[in-house]
């Protein structure tokens, strides 16, 4: 079973090819849309290619959630997320880096939970690896 | 210009692979213009053909149901350039296929006139991403015609089986 690191490593040579990006410009808290320059399609390519890489199964909405709130004026108010909207992405995104998010939680910066690392988090837990 | 990147499929495996073949006459319009006195196909052309020849793998896959679109060429690249005289052959494997869409990878090989065989190395190659349009959207806007399989693009499958039938018998 890889270890984090070697996980790491797959996930961002898996950004390089989905994105055409160079291998210097990933870091673990490259937001893949701000940083890395990611299209709404790229993530379902990314998606691909990580089933591909890893042998695993991604469950649509599962890594990259599409619509979580939905309108819902219970998670959304005047533009920020409230402490139920974070509970449910909390549960929804385990792997996400809530608490950072939290401290500022605009809607529009929604997209900035998709980093590197939070893919890679993902993968640990599909694969059960050890920390 | 019919829009139509292929002549004929040779092989045809349900979602797994198909080889199609293109051959490239003079007589073709972009010639004239790309480039004059000197006469190749436009690369953007080649990859047309390998989109269609992928696309019609990703739709036949389940029965011609979902529109698949091009979403994305992930990567290409052209070694060498087609010159009329030459058939092309488009070969794709299907990589990935989901609800919400395929991957494929593709080859084109050209075959040199007057033989029979294709050149050992590519002439260009190319990953290429198929979306399926959202349904529910999709039929918003368009009905539950599926425009991108109409006509000739699905009609192109038939001629191959009809092609086979005639060879056998």
């Amino acid at each position: 079973m890889p270890n984090q690191e070697e996980i790491y490593q797959k996930v961002s040579a898996t950004l390089v090819e989905a994105l055409n990006v160079e291998e210097e410009e990933i870091k673990p808290t490259s937001t893949l849309q701000g940083d890395l320059g990611a299209e709404s399609i790229d993530f379902l390519d990314i998606v691909f290619r990580l089933e591909r890489e890893f042998g695993i199964k991604i469950p649509r909405n599962e890594l990259f959630p599409e619509s979580i709130f939905q309108g819902d004026p219970e998670f959304v108010q005047n533009g920020k997320v409230t402490p139920k909207g974070l509970d449910e992405l909390r549960q929804k995104m385990p792997f996400a880096d809530i608490a950072k998010f939290e401290q500022n939680p605009e809607l529009t910066a929604i997209g900035d939970l998709f980093t590197v690392e939070m893919i890679t988090k993902y993968i640990e837990g599909k694969l059960g690896a050890k920390v | 210009m019919r829009w139509i990147w292929i002549d004929r499929f040779l092989n045809f495996e349900r979602g797994k692979s198909a080889r199609a073949i293109k051959k490239l006459s003079l007589a073709e319009e972009y010639f004239e213009q790309h480039l004059p006195g000197y006469p190749i196909m436009p690369a953007c052309f080649i990859l047309e053909g390998l989109a269609q020849t992928g696309g019609i793998l990703v739709g036949e896959a389940n029965d011609f149901k979902e529109k698949v679109v091009l979403a994305k060429i992930t990567s290409a690249r052209f070694h060498k350039e087609a010159v009329a005289g030459e058939t092309l052959l488009y070969d794709v494997e299907l990589l990935t296929l989901r609800p919400e869409g395929a991957s494929i990878v593709g080859k084109v090989f050209s075959i040199p006139p007057g033989s029979d065989e294709p050149n050992a190395d590519p002439l260009a190659e190319a990953e290429i991403f198929f979306a399926h349009l959202d349904k529910s959207r999709s039929q918003q806007l368009f009905g539950d015609h599926n425009f991108v399989f109409s006509g000739e693009l699905k009609h192109l499958l038939g001629l191959a089986k009809a092609s086979a039938q005639r060879t056998d018998g």
